[in-house]
Order: structure tokens, then C-alpha cells, then sequence
């Protein structure tokens, strides 16, 4: 055999490996699409569930994730922002901000189910605020935190340099440079980033099984107070506790189907975004 | 002028706040799991037996619950440093450029997919085809777990090494070629080796991502304690031990405070895996 | 340094600096540095890639402050007026003192937006006085008759030459009396070029222009003064006639004749 011949084998290998990798994925959603979209309607969106869930719709753990993602973008937003402008346009390479920066790696790290334990600990025990959106979207902001800093804090050096030496040099202070020829052109990139990383929380369900997420609760929460169901956890309940787990198999993969929805909805808005701005912004 | 200060300021508390929160992370964890420390003491954990709930004598040792995670874990990364190494060197050196346009979003796609959901498929799809399969009794498994989490370790793995090998020079390329090196001589003997610390570095975060994930193994991997090396055997790890379990624990009490503990050591692994796999990226120069 | 003076007797010197020196954290950039720039003339500085011409320029404005790690010693005067003294209000001194980048960096807004940002930062938000200000902004830099149907498109579609232009309008739209340019047409071609010279000449009678060059037939063109660093010396000043025709000092001759550089 000869050297040619192998080497267009090796290739053709590497190249299976890879579109084994696409086929696996694509199979899932295939998968989760054709069994999910039948018991996909209106009802199922807009009703209560009953039974335990065995009949009915999901609505409350629609308005539930939705409040937490809400909840969510509220904190970790404003928060991850302001980090990013100040590790961007404000830090200076010395020993604190190193420590910020190994602070942000380090909590990219922490597996979600420490986040949960952490948010009961804090959150729901020692602040009090019980089992409640309140302490899950805390919780769930603190995870996405490192998300939104690096993506924005990215954002911002993709600004030219030269836009703001000459805000500077026009007499505009560093906070006005900053606001006026920093963070406008920037903020697709910041936004893109963030909902990428908010989407992923929206399918989280470690963190918020200790600290919001309620089994069964056909109704809508009244105050920040208040538990809620979550899509994820009631997927989860669904599968794995329900006593007629098969008998419910349509609503487990409707469930599903929304929750995948909600998430790649959000990040394929993400990119459009992306897209958009990047023909506004050319440079 | 004020205004600016202020605002300087302003941002300065807000990026203070992961250094904040990471002790916070570390104090509520050691807070809560403190007493145990005293009574019965550490020794409790190292012990093969994981009763929490025992009329007779209850256990707290999480010795099993470690092997099922290294187990999970081991397994998962026997198919995922293949398929990532191999993916990411397809995407960097082989793919068209329209073709790699559609490859990296789609890899996204992947990273995107809840946990719970790719749980969710274990259980209904994959699950019954390994006890097909191997002719088990329940195809909940450690194998199963660690398919799931290969999916879930795969993007990581896959962006990062992909960094690492497009951050090697390309004047290493021009020379091996210039040599009379092929293609794929230059990939496996010159690319490879030269990128190697980045993709270490990525498999070393991709282990963090492995070893922290829950839903997916809560839910495939049969949740049984018991010590084993067999990848078809059910298993506990760590994380589902958290999961299951915390939610009907009374708080303050001995199991609860053993599942902190359990905590406590998915941080220290995560943090040290974390830590290396950064020092690695930074000292080769691969960091972005 | 300067034995006999090379201006007037009357001329009123608008920048004086005493003993500069210049760190970039451990590397000194510039060494003792005692200069005096006449007002409304131009003065080029000449001199090789990193001589710290640029640097020196900088000071001026103190744009070196966005860059940490930089310390600066001895005396920078602006008439009359220590500007790194304690208390000193940049923001003060830069829209006394203009600055023209040598990449044009128009920001990606209109046209009108780019050459009213510096009055709108300083308090100027009345419409018609905006509009009078660009008018009369991009008059100056040459560039009206070009511009004047399309304002409110964006900058970045302008050429490299009336992007530079732009930002010259940018800059006059603050009302500064001194215009520091850094090598401002180092990145346009030849007829563009010739175009911004004329605008400094135009200028020449109404601004303290400082410029730095890499060109020096640009600096023997359009200026004045000529000083020429070396190293992070001022090595000699003097009126530009003299520079290039009998340079004092045996290092501004290998230069200007190009022996090194």
C-alpha cells in the first residue's frame, strides 16, 4: 500500500470521526423533534399542569424559568458588565488584578451542583430568603458571572485603541470616552456573549434544585418570594420520578422540546445579533 | 472629575466581586460542613460504606462515591480525547473553510443542549440499547454516564484544542512542508506535538467539566453505591449523591453536612484541575 | 544646547520644557529635554524610529498618562502653567491642545456626530450652535465642499485622506490653540499628502502646530523649526533652513543625508 494510499485513509478517518461527532448531536435533536412535536400544543404551553403532572400543560414552569432567567440577567448583567469595563479599560497588570482574574477561572470552574450548595447555603439559610426565586436567581448569577465578564471584557478590546486616544484627546474624560466611544460599539459583542452564557443557565437544573426549583406547584408565584417549577427540574421529576414514567413519555419529550427551544431560541438569537451588528461595525 | 472617579470606582467594587465570591463560595461550604470535621471526624469519610440513612449505624464514607466518579470520568475520557483530539484537528487543518463556518457552530449547538435534556435522551434512548446490547438487567450504567458526558466534555475539548493547534506558528508548518514533509506528516509530527500543552490543558478542563456534571448522571448511571471498576456495573458519583440526596436531608444534620463535604472535594479537584490547566495555557503562550 | 538663539526676539514661546526626562516603567525614553516652541509657527521633529519623538510630542497633552507604568520628570510649561502639577485638569489642558492621530481614527458615527463630539462632551448641546461649530470646523480643514450634502452619513465611508481631514476638523471643533499632529499623513498617499501640508500652511498663522515626521522633506516643506531627536536626545534645534542646510551638530548632518535612519 502505498504512502498516498494511506495517507487518504487516515484522512478519511479523521473525517468520520468528525461527522460521527455532527451525526451524534443531529440524531439527539432529531430525536427529541419527532417525538416532542406531537404533544406540542397550545394547551401544553398555556395550562396548568394536573396529576402530578401526568395531564395537562406546563405553564407554570414556563413562567417559572422565565422569571429565574429574568431574575438572572438582572444581577449577573450589570455586575458582569462593570467587571469587564474595569478588567478592560480600568486594570493595570499588578498582583490584584491577577487575583481577579484567577477569581473569574476559578469560578468558571465550579461545577454547578457546588453553586447549588452554595446558594442554599447562603441564599436560602443564611440570608433567608428560603427556597425562592430570589435565592435561585442569585444562584444562577453567580454561575453565569464568569461567562458574562470574559465574552463582554472580549467585546470591549475589539474596540480599535485609537477611538479612544482620541476621545481622550478631545478633552473627554475617561468615563465619557468610555460611555460614548467605548461601550456603544461594543455592546452587540457584550450582549451576544451574555445571552449565550444566560441561555445555558436557562437549562440548568443543579443549581436550582436546592435552591427554588418546587416538584409540584400548579401555580404562578406571586413575589421573588415565592418557589416556582422550572422547566429542567420538571423534565427531570418527570423522567426519572414520576410513577408512570413511561405512561407520560409524550409530555417528558414535549418538555423537552420547549426547554431545547427556549435555549437554542436563545442562542440562535444570540447569533443574529451577531451578524446584524457585524456588518454595522466594521473596522 | 468626581464623576469620574466615582465611576472608576464603581467598577473596581464590581470586579472585586469574584474575588468576594469565590471566598464566599469557600467559606459557606467549610461553614456548613464544619462540625462534621469534629465529630465523627474526617477519618468517617474514608470508608468504603455509604449508609446516610441507617436505623442501626448510619456511614458517611464517600470512598465509593470517589471511584464512581473517577470511573464516569475515565471512562468518558477514553472516548473523548480521541474524538475531540481528532475533531479539532479535522476543524483546524483539514476542513474547507465553509465547511469549518458550519462545524464550530454546530459544536456550539452541542455545548448549548441542557444537561437535563442529554440526560433525558440517556435514559430513554441510550439506556435500553446498552442493556440490548450487553444483555444487562438495567441499562443504567457507568457506561451510559460516561456516552452522556463525552457529549458534554466534547465542545470544551474540542474549542480549546482547536486554539492550541491554530495558535502553533505557521513558519512550523512552512518548514516541515519546505522539507518534504506530507500534510499529514507535518499535522501528526510537527502541529500535534508543538500544540500538545494547550490540548492537555483543554483535556484537564474538560475532566473539571466531567467530573462537576450532575443531571446527566443522575439520572443514566443507576445511582447505586457500591465500589466497582466495572464500566457496565451501576454507580454513585459525587455529584448525583449531592443531587438526590440534599433535597430530602434535614438541615444541620451529620448527612447533610457529609454531603458538604462531598462538595468541598468537586471544588478542591475543579480548582486544582482549573488552576494547572491555566498555568499550562500561560506558560506556553496559548492563553487567548 | 541652543548657543544663540534661532528666533526673533520677539517671538513668545508657547511650550517650554526644563530637564525632561521619561520612563516606560524601567526604561528611560527621553533625557533631559529643555526645549522652547514658539507660538503660531510650526515645528517639526524629525529623528529615526524610536527616538522618542513621538513620546516627547505626547507629553504635551499628557496622553502618555493613559499608559501605566509611565513616570515623567522635570518641567512642562503651557503658557506659563505647570501642566503635571498636582491639581492640573487634563481635560483643561486637552481642549487647549488638539491632537491629529497618524492613523485617522474618525469614530464609526456621522460625519456631523464626529466633528460635534468634542463640543458636546464640553457642554455644547444647542443644535444650531453644533451645526455653526462642524461648518465652520470642516471649512478650516478643507474639507466642507466634499462633505456638505452628506453629514449624517457615516465617517468610516470617507477616503484615508478625508478621514485624516476629518479628524483635523474634530480636533479645531474644540477651539484649541496648539495642534499636535503625530506623523499625520504617514499613512495616506501622495496627492492626499500634499492636501493636508496645504492645510497646515493654512493653519500655520492661527495654531502653535507641533509635528512629528518620519518624512524629511515633509518637515523641510511645511515647518518652521526643526528639532531633531536621537536616541531620547534632542541632539538640535533650530530654525529648519539652518537644519537642512548647515546642520551644527555632525548626527542631524548623517541623518538629514541620510546616512542612517
Amino acid at each position: 500500500m502505498s504512502r498516498r494510499r494511506s495517507e487518504q485513509i487516515t484522512y478519511f478517518l479523521i473525517r468520520l470521526v468528525m461527522y460521527f461527532i455532527v451525526l451524534v448531536i443531529g440524531y439527539i435533536l432529531f430525536d427529541i423533534v419527532r417525538h416532542g412535536l406531537p404533544a406540542l400544543n397550545w394547551a401544553f404551553l398555556t395550562e396548568y399542569p394536573r396529576k402530578s403532572g401526568s395531564e395537562g400543560g406546563i405553564l407554570p414552569a414556563i413562567v417559572g424559568t422565565l422569571s429565574l432567567l429574568a431574575g438572572t440577567i438582572l444581577v449577573a448583567l450589570p455586575l458582569g458588565i462593570c467587571s469587564a469595563i474595569y478588567l478592560s479599560e480600568y486594570a493595570e497588570q499588578n498582583r490584584f488584578t491577577a487575583m481577579i482574574r484567577l477569581a473569574i477561572i476559578t469560578l468558571a470552574g465550579v461545577p454547578s451542583i457546588v453553586y447549588g450548595l452554595f446558594g442554599l447555603g447562603l441564599f436560602v439559610l443564611f440570608l433567608n430568603f428560603g427556597t425562592s426565586i430570589l435565592a435561585g436567581s442569585l444562584t444562577l448569577a453567580c454561575m453565569v458571572l464568569p461567562t458574562i465578564i470574559v465574552s463582554s471584557e472580549e467585546a470591549l478590546r475589539a474596540v480599535p485603541h485609537g477611538y479612544r486616544d482620541a476621545s481622550l484627546a478631545l478633552g473627554a474624560t475617561k468615563w465619557e470616552t468610555i460611555r460614548t466611544n467605548v461601550l456603544p460599539y461594543s455592546l452587540s459583542g457584550i450582549i451576544t456573549g451574555s445571552i449565550l452564557g444566560i441561555g445555558r443557565a436557562a437549562g440548568e437544573t443543579a443549581p436550582i434544585l436546592l435552591t427554588v426549583a418546587a416538584f409540584y406547584l400548579p401555580r404562578l408565584p406571586n413575589s421573588i418570594f415565592d418557589q416556582v417549577m422550572a422547566l429542567p427540574y420538571h423534565l427531570y421529576i418527570l423522567a426519572t420520578q414520576h410513577p408512570e414514567a413511561d405512561k407520560v413519555l409524550p409530555l417528558q419529550y414535549a418538555t423537552a422540546l420547549v426547554l431545547l427551544l427556549l435555549v437554542l431560541g436563545l442562542s440562535l438569537g444570540a447569533i443574529i445579533i451577531r451578524i446584524h451588528f457585524r456588518k454595522k461595525y466594521r473596522w | 472629575m468626581w464623576k469620574d472617579k466615582a465611576m472608576r470606582l464603581l467598577m473596581l467594587s464590581a470586579a472585586s466581586t469574584s474575588i468576594f465570591l469565590v471566598a464566599l463560595i469557600f467559606i459557606f461550604l467549610m461553614k456548613e460542613s464544619a462540625p462534621f470535621a469534629l465529630k465523627p471526624g474526617l477519618g468517617a469519610l474514608i470508608d468504603r460504606q455509604w449508609i446516610p440513612v441507617s436505623f442501626v449505624q448510619e456511614h458517611f464514607g464517600i470512598l465509593s462515591l470517589v471511584t464512581g466518579s473517577a470511573l464516569v470520568t475515565g471512562l468518558s475520557m477514553l472516548f473523548t480525547i480521541p474524538l475531540s483530539v481528532l475533531g479539532a484537528i479535522y476543524i483546524a487543518e483539514i476542513a474547507s473553510p465553509v465547511e469549518r463556518e458550519i462545524l464550530k457552530p454546530f459544536i456550539e449547538l452541542l455545548a448549548s443542549i441542557p444537561s437535563v435534556v442529554l440526560g433525558f435522551f440517556g435514559l430513554v434512548v441510550l439506556a435500553p440499547l446498552i442493556k440490548n446490547l450487553f444483555g444487562l438487567g438495567t441499562g443504567l450504567s457507568a457506561l451510559t454516564g460516561a456516552m452522556l458526558l463525552t457529549l458534554m466534555a466534547i465542545p470544551t475539548v474540542i474549542t480549546l484544542s482547536e486554539d492550541a493547534i491554530m495558535s502553533v506558528p505557521r513558519a512550523y508548518k512552512d518548514a516541515s512542508q519546505a522539507l518534504g514533509a506530507s500534510d499529514l506528516q507535518t499535522i501528526f509530527q510537527v502541529i500535534i506535538p508543538a500544540a500538545l500543552p494547550g490540548i492537555i490543558a483543554a483535556i484537564m478542563l474538560g475532566v473539571g467539566r466531567v467530573i462537576g456534571e450532575t443531571m446527566a448522571v443522575l439520572m443514566v448511571t443507576g445511582n447505586s453505591a457500591i465500589m466497582t471498576w466495572s464500566p457496565l456495573a451501576p454507580v454513585r458519583t459525587m455529584t448525583a449523591t449531592i443531587a438526590a440526596e440534599m433535597g430530602e436531608v434535614s438541615f444541620g444534620s451529620l448527612h447533610y453536612q457529609a454531603l458538604f463535604w462531598i462538595g468541598l472535594v468537586l471544588l478542591a479537584v475543579t480548582f486544582i484541575l482549573n488552576v494547572i490547566a491555566q498555568r499550562v495555557l500561560v506558560r506556553y503562550g496559548m492563553m487567548k | 544646547m541652543v548657543e544663540t538663539s534661532p528666533f526673533p526676539a520677539d517671538t513668545e514661546h508657547v511650550i517650554t520644557t526644563s530637564k525632561v526626562n521619561f520612563f516606560y516603567g524601567a526604561t528611560q525614553a527621553l533625557f533631559d529635554i529643555t526645549m522652547d516652541i514658539p507660538g503660531r509657527r510650526v515645528t517639526a521633529f524629525i529623528g529615526p524610529s524610536g527616538c522618542g519623538k513621538s513620546t516627547f510630542l505626547r507629553i504635551f497633552n499628557r496622553m502618555n498618562d493613559t499608559i501605566s507604568g509611565t513616570r515623567l520628570e522635570g518641567d512642562v510649561r503651557i503658557n506659563g502653567e505647570d501642566i503635571y502639577e498636582n491639581g492640573s485638569n487634563v481635560v483643561r489642558l486637552r481642549r487647549k491642545v488638539g491632537m491629529v492621530f497618524q492613523k485617522s481614527n474618525p469614530f464609526p458615527k456621522s460625519i456631523f456626530d464626529n466633528v460635534a463630539y468634542g463640543p458636546r462632551i464640553h457642554g455644547t448641546h444647542d443644535r444650531q450652535q453644533l451645526a455653526e461649530i462642524v461648518e465652520k470646523s470642516l471649512i478650516r480643514s478643507a474639507l466642507w465642499d466634499e462633505v456638505k450634502d452628506r453629514l449624517e452619513t457615516n465617517a468610516l465611508g470617507l477616503s484615508g485622506g478625508q478621514q485624516q481631514r476629518l479628524c483635523i476638523a474634530r480636533a479645531l471643533a474644540v477651539g484649541p490653540d496648539i495642534l499636535l499632529m503625530d506623523e499625520p499623513a504617514s499613512a495616506l498617499d501622495p496627492k492626499s499628502t500634499i492636501r493636508i501640508e496645504d492645510l497646515i500652511g493654512e493653519l500655520r498663522n492661527e495654531y502653535t502646530i507641533v509635528i512629528v515626521t518620519h518624512n524629511m522633506q515633509q518637515a523641510a516643506r511645511i515647518s518652521d523649526y526643526t528639532a531633531f531627536f536621537y536616541e531620547g536626545h534632542l541632539v538640535e534645534f533650530n530654525a529648519t533652513k539652518k537644519i537642512f542646510t548647515k546642520p551644527r551638530e555632525k548626527q542631524t548632518e548623517d541623518y538629514i543625508t541620510g546616512r542612517f535612519g
